[in-house]
């Protein structure tokens, strides 16, 4: 295309120079090593910084969900807590819920919104006992095992403790869609 | 040039000042014609946008229109960014703006939003096109192979896109498709980490998704495109094929510049009015549907703790959405993963598996089939998709009076406990409820009252045991009431 505009050493005579032809081919690799190399420093802090998010994890942190006796015996209710990691502009993101049922005097159990089959809130039933995923029917039972539909596990539990003066606490856990 | 120049001074010089006029360039001319000298238009340019083309049919101008869709995506979407602001306390506000505060905002996002449907759609016509009539045999296999990176990334433009509208549907999007990534073998939670841009959606999910829509895919859009459109020009435009004139390695590019010097026409423009024609009317349309239709309602604001969704993807993923709620519960962990990974290894593969032979469709009728049986399967699954039958109806709550008029007192207490057990979710009953398990308006001439106890108490595949939920005469009146409906 532009043999016009071939330098004039590079003439057919050249191509046999045994010592020519080795020196382009190291001026090639060298010139082709070093780009590289600058392009695998160049990646370091880029990459790390990318998946700062996941080499840094949130420590789990305990969140206040109220009094005890804020809660009936048997009733499952949605109640929500900030988020450990938030960053300062995640505005409502900041918050995250759960369901949570006190189950006796000092008894509570909690899970999370996520149906375990493809992470649609489930919605609580209190009539029906049952908690209903909108998504592809998944059901579960009070205690949070499948009752019908296409969940392949139960709904993943969040952490619960009662601490002085009866404040029913919660443990902050990623969001997953499997039993941590 | 220079020979002009040449003799026009000679003529001045020679001849007497009566004579006509010497042809002197005029100040633009002369300005153009070094502009196109440093350029190179005429030179380099021209003869690409002029290169002999076989000629070509209407079905050859998807793929420009799709170029001109891209186009217009990323007009708009530059438009767009200039309000759009990427944190979550803040996005959906700046679109409510676009759509409702600013001149006209309503017709670029409407626009951008009917013109990513256009693209999806243009994209995988011309996908198909070029499958039917072989264009990817030898030698454009790799033209084929960046075409296929291209639907890749266009669908990639489709899921991050669909999100930033940071509404309730957008939210859960986010999370059902980590939820699906979770359920890859041995990666899933750590691409679902990716995902998130950390543990939870949050701050840093959707300028990660922001980033990927406006810079990542579109950059390596370009750089595709670009691939794509110099292929094109080192292989030309595919001939129309003839049936019994299969590809021979040996013999066609030969064939293929015999032809075209024999009856080629220069794209620009004996083919090209076609492209321009084809996309107009693509445009037309576009704009038409964003000034009468205009974007989607943004709906609710993104909010982990609204459990009120009901999440749906845009129509170009309603297919597999559909999908996966139809496949077997069983191999979901694979298929999820698996059958994407399949379509495109499949699309791989075909232009090494078919390098040769013959082009027409006509003498490769499986080709029709494949394409017939995937339009026909994708347009059957986005309608089941935007039905969702399998979805529990959660708004429905109440029998029409027509069902519980007239019952006795036991059959009336049963008919309550239909609408509150749940069973009114997925079940109907003379035109209400939902319909995610059998129809129950004439079950009491199906089942007897002892296989509709069993029933309720054991529950079944899809269905919940309501042994510990119902006392024994809760059972009885609601097998009373189910007894009734004949």
């Amino acid at each position: 295309m532009s043999d016009h505009l071939a330098p004039a050493h590079l003439s057919a005579a050249d191509a046999d120079d045994p010592a020519l032809l080795s020196r382009r081919r190291f001026l090639s690799r060298i010139s082709l090593a070093l780009s590289g190399l600058a392009a695998a420093v160049v990646s370091v802090p880029i990459l790390a910084y990318l998946l700062s998010p996941l080499l840094r994890p949130a420590d789990p942190q305990w969140r206040d969900l109220g009094l005890v006796e804020n809660f009936r015996v048997g009733s499952t209710v949605l109640v929500a807590f900030d988020e450990p990691s938030s960053l300062p502009w995640a505005g409502q993101t900041a918050r995250t819920a759960i369901w949570l049922r006190r189950t006796g005097d000092r008894d509570f159990v909690a899970f999370a919104l996520n149906c375990t089959h493809l992470g649609c809130p489930v919605n609580w039933r209190p009539e029906a006992n049952l908690f209903l995923c909108p998504c592809h029917g998944g059901i579960y039972y009070a205690d949070g095992t499948v009752a019908g539909g296409p969940p392949p596990r139960p709904l993943v539990h969040y952490t619960i403790r009662i601490v002085e003066n009866d404040r029913v606490q919660v443990q902050t856990q990623p969001l997953t869609f499997t039993q941590a | 040039m220079s020979t002009t120049t040449d003799t026009e001074t000679t003529g001045t010089t020679a001849s007497p000042p009566a004579s006509p006029p010497p042809t002197k360039p005029s100040p633009l001319q002369a300005a153009l014609g070094w502009l196109d000298d440093r350029i190179g238009f005429s030179t380099s340019i021209k003869p690409l946008i002029e290169h002999p083309v076989p000629p070509t049919g209407w079905d050859y101008t998807i793929g420009s229109a799709t170029l001109i869709a891209f186009t217009v995506q990323v007009v708009t979407g530059v438009a767009l960014a200039f309000s759009y602001v990427p944190t979550p306390d803040h996005a959906y506000e700046s679109l409510d703006f676009i759509t409702h505060g600013a001149i006209l905002g309503n017709v670029v996002r409407g626009v951008h939003f009917w013109g990513a449907s256009a693209m999806v759609l243009l994209v995988c016509a011309h996908a198909a096109q070029v499958f039917l009539v072989g264009a990817f045999k030898y030698p454009r296999e790799v033209n084929w192979l960046s075409g296929t990176l291209l639907l890749v990334f266009t669908f990639g433009m489709a899921f991050t896109g669909q999100l930033l509208r940071w509404n309730q549907d957008a939210y859960w999007a986010v999370v059902v498709g980590a939820a699906q990534a979770a359920r890859a073998p041995i990666i899933g939670n750590w691409l679902t980490g990716i995902l998130f841009a950390g543990q939870t959606v949050g701050g840093a999910t959707l300028t990660r998704f922001y980033a990927t829509h406006v810079f990542m895919i579109p950059a390596i859009i370009f750089g595709l495109l670009g691939l794509h459109l110099y292929l094109v020009i080192r292989h030309g435009v595919s001939e129309p094929p003839v049936p019994g004139v299969p590809v021979d390695k040996k013999t066609y590019r030969e064939r293929y510049e015999a032809l075209v010097h024999k009856i080629g026409v220069p794209f620009w423009p004996d083919a090209g009015w076609k492209d321009v024609v084809f996309a107009l009317a693509v445009g037309s349309v576009v704009l038409g549907l964003a000034v009468v239709l205009g974007p989607p309602d943004l709906g609710a604001k993104a909010d982990p703790t609204n459990i009120n969704a009901d999440p749906r993807p845009d129509w170009y993923f309603l297919w597999y959405f559909a999908l996966l709620a139809l496949i077997p519960s069983n191999i979901e962990d694979w298929f999820i993963i698996g059958f994407p990974l399949l379509l495109g290894v499949l699309f791989i593969m075909l232009p090494f598996v078919a390098p040769t032979g013959e082009r027409s469709p006509r003498r490769r009728p499986w080709a029709i089939g494949i394409v017939a049986v995937f339009t026909v399967s994708v347009a059957a699954l986005v309608s089941l998709g935007s039905a969702a039958p399998w979805s529990p109806n959660l708004e429905a709550s109440t029998l029409p009076p027509s069902v519980t008029q007239g019952l006795s007192a036991t059959a009336l207490q049963g008919s309550q406990l239909f609408e509150q057990k749940g069973c009114i979710n997925c079940h109907t009953i003379a035109g209400v409820g939902g319909r995610r398990g059998p129809e129950l308006t004439t079950v009491g001439g199906r089942l007897s009252t002892d296989q509709l106890t069993w029933r309720i108490l054991n529950g079944g595949h899809n269905m919940p045991a309501y042994g510990t939920s119902l006392s024994p005469q809760e059972t009885a009146a609601l097998v009373e009431f189910l007894r009734t409906r004949q």
